[in-house]
């Protein structure tokens, strides 16, 4: 971890220096109010080299009377969603940042000059001024527009598409979302660690395990917890149960957004044996519980025969879905070459996790950790970025988590799961995890009672979302809800 | 070995898979709605689901439910993907304001006779969302509300029971 404090004029150069280096996109931006202690805001930048997963931050102070900064957002396009955040959370200016629409706060429903992150924050009176959302718009003879949501057909999240199309093919999509923001961000705030957690489950459902761990992790590296081995190996095999009950789920999808639906049951019976393991494992379908700050909950006796026995079953089912999608001509004529996203356009709007992976992005924050090294670890990449490579993807790291369930398992240490309870010191932290989607980062500071004073969280989706809005361009409307689901990304994760 | 047959093969092979679910396993609930339900729906429940906020649990929850092993449409119940042809209307979720026209609009085009189910103990009274400045603390203060399935998420089985319960 290297920490960089540099005087506000020199943020930009600092970041703009560190990105070219490292190679690496915006990982998080974001501002901590600290007018009452310090009088000022304090702006992060975090940055991160994936060969050797150093982070490195940029950090400075932006008084109270002049909250401005240069945005970084002209040249490290990944920073942009972070600026606009940052504005409408904080009222902090990016300067030259051309886009100025809100993400979250809706203009129909939220009032000018309310800012929800800021500390003296006290609540606003509904309002909202009545005018038109701009999506940008394309002109010219013959295009049309197709507007889809925020309530869609299937039962899925909400979110608003704008396809502007020119007969079959998509020339631009414009997304709008933030249909799911609860505030929680703010919620977390003055809550002590350990309610923390609950709240973390509920960024994201289907990622709940990764979240939970994710803002353990924060809070632990903040208060030095050591975290006993068997606890490090029990969450990674419960976070690779979450992976695979994920990726057999949008491979099941992708199947059944083609119209292919028997594989799409057998991958729905899979999903159904998973979370049904994961329920006699910890008590919860969605592993909710599974961990706690300084450990996580034991296996029980004979549980290590439960999961491998339950594991020889879908991985044999599973390799007769990977067959069937595989070697049928009219499903590979969908998925092959559909929906691609270039390598330079994965680095430029900072798409990571599977998606950047199936684009050549070999970035996996599994790599060189503890316990994943120690079972042999073997990282997915394809250069293809379209459909079909997503979907191998899943397929590849579904099998591959199901190996190292078993390899974690046969070397899974003896001892407590939960470190000796200890105070929570002051200070702030990063946790960071791989999930299904990709990368689940949060930042978190604590004040000397222990208490939660600001939590950032990015979720993968976060990033991932503008990575579909380029990947479906020149693709036909009907493949969109395919290119959809190879990327499966969350809602409720993007707009917390 | 050809497409075809080796679905036919591994269809074979599984069997039926589909959970039995005893009558015994259903409480009843909601006698009085049961039977304007019986009478008006003949058993035939078409809904239509809209997410106002949840973190995505309950969604996975309600499609578990229509999945092979618990196949919620053996019990005349089905999920629709316009609200015009919706007889009831499920909602997750504590309700983001960003949501609160979307939900009612949806509501609107829904033809009569119709009702409320919300699904998820966020949808309820805001659950751990409860007091964010940007949720309305669950569906009742938006429509009215006629059956209530809780947890956070329900699982399958508890949904379908609550559901059959009610019809």
């Amino acid at each position: 971890m290297i920490y960089l404090e540099v005087k506000p004029e020199e943020f930009k150069s600092t970041c703009l220096k560190l990105h070219k280096e490292l190679h690496s996109p915006v990982m998080m931006l974001f501002v901590d109010d600290e007018r009452i202690e310090q009088g000022g805001y304090f702006i992060y930048c975090a940055f991160l080299s994936f060969k050797e997963q150093q982070w490195s931050w940029v950090k400075t102070r932006l008084p109270a009377d002049n909250p401005v900064f240069d945005s970084i957002a002209k040249e490290i396009y990944s920073a942009n969603l972070f600026e606009r955040e940052i504005k409408e959370m904080f009222g902090l200016e990016p300067l030259g940042n051309p886009d100025n629409r809100r993400l979250r706060l809706h203009d129909e429903v939220w009032p000018e000059g309310h800012f929800p992150l800021r500390k003296d924050f006290s609540g606003a009176n509904a309002g909202g001024r009545v005018g038109e959302y701009s999506a940008g718009q394309v002109f010219g003879e013959g295009i049309f527009e197709v507007p889809v949501g925020p309530v869609h057909a299937g039962i899925i999240g909400p979110g608003h598409f704008c396809f502007s199309v020119a007969g079959e093919p998509i020339i631009k999509l414009s997304t709008r979302f933030g249909f799911t923001h609860r505030g929680i961000e703010k919620l977390l705030e003055n809550k002590l660690p350990d309610e923390g957690v609950a709240l973390a489950e509920r960024v994201s459902g289907d990622s709940s395990l990764a979240q939970a761990q994710a803002f353990c992790r924060a809070i632990e590296n903040i208060s030095k917890l050591i975290v006993p081995e068997r606890a490090l190996y029990l969450r990674a095999i419960f976070l690779e149960l979450e992976r695979m009950y994920n990726h057999i789920s949008s491979i099941g999808g992708m199947a059944i957004d083609v119209g292919f639906s028997f594989p799409a049951a057998l991958c729905s019976i899979i999903k159904e044996a998973l979370q049904a393991l994961n329920d006699r494992l910890v008590g919860s379908r969605f592993l909710k519980g599974a961990v706690a700050i300084g450990g996580c909950r034991d296996i029980k006796e004979g549980d290590k025969k439960l999961i491998i026995d339950s594991l020889a079953i879908i991985m044999a089912d599973f390799s007769e879905v990977r067959k069937m999608l595989l070697t049928s001509v009219s499903f590979m004529d969908r998925v092959d070459t559909t929906g691609r996203l270039s390598l330079e356009n994965a680095e430029n709007l900072g798409v990571l996790g599977m998606a950047g992976r199936a684009s050549g992005l070999a970035v996996d924050l599994r790599d060189n950790i503890y316990p994943y090294s120690a079972a042999g670890f073997k990282m997915m990449v394809r250069n293809e970025g379209d459909v079909l490579a997503r979907l191998i993807i899943r397929l590849d790291e579904f099998e591959e988590s199901g190996r190292l369930i078993q390899e974690l398992l046969d070397k899974l240490p003896k001892g407590e799961t939960m470190s000796q309870p200890g105070k929570y010191s002051q200070g702030s932290g990063l946790g960071a995890v791989e999930g299904a989607r990709g990368p689940v980062l949060y930042w978190a500071r604590l004040n000397n009672e222990g208490r939660i004073v600001r939590c950032k969280i990015v979720d993968p989706s976060f990033r991932n979302w503008t990575g579909l809005s380029l990947a479906v361009l020149e693709n036909i409307v009907p493949d969109f809800p395919v290119c959809n689901k190879s990327f499966d990304l969350s809602y409720a994760g993007n707009d917390l | 070995m050809t497409m075809l047959s080796h679905i036919l093969k591994n269809r074979l092979k599984k069997g039926l898979v589909t959970r039995p679910i005893a009558s015994q396993e259903i409480d009843s609930l909601g006698q009085e709605l049961n039977r304007t339900i019986n009478k008006i729906f003949k058993r035939s429940l078409h809904i239509r689901e809209v997410d106002t906020g949840s973190c995505g649990a309950c969604e996975s929850e309600i499609i578990a439910a229509t999945n092979p092993i618990y196949d919620l449409q053996r019990f005349g119940i089905s999920f629709v993907a316009s609200p015009r042809h919706a007889d009831a209307l499920l909602v997750t979720g504590p309700v983001s304001k960003n949501m609160v026209l979307a939900l009612k609009k949806t509501y609107e085009a829904m033809p009569e006779p119709k009702f409320v189910i919300t699904l998820g103990d966020c949808a309820l009274d805001g659950g751990v969302f409860k007091g964010s400045y940007y949720v309305e603390n669950g569906v009742s203060s938006v429509l009215p509300v006629s059956l209530h399935i809780p947890g956070c998420p329900p699982t399958p089985l508890e949904i379908i029971k609550r559901l059959l319960a009610f019809l």
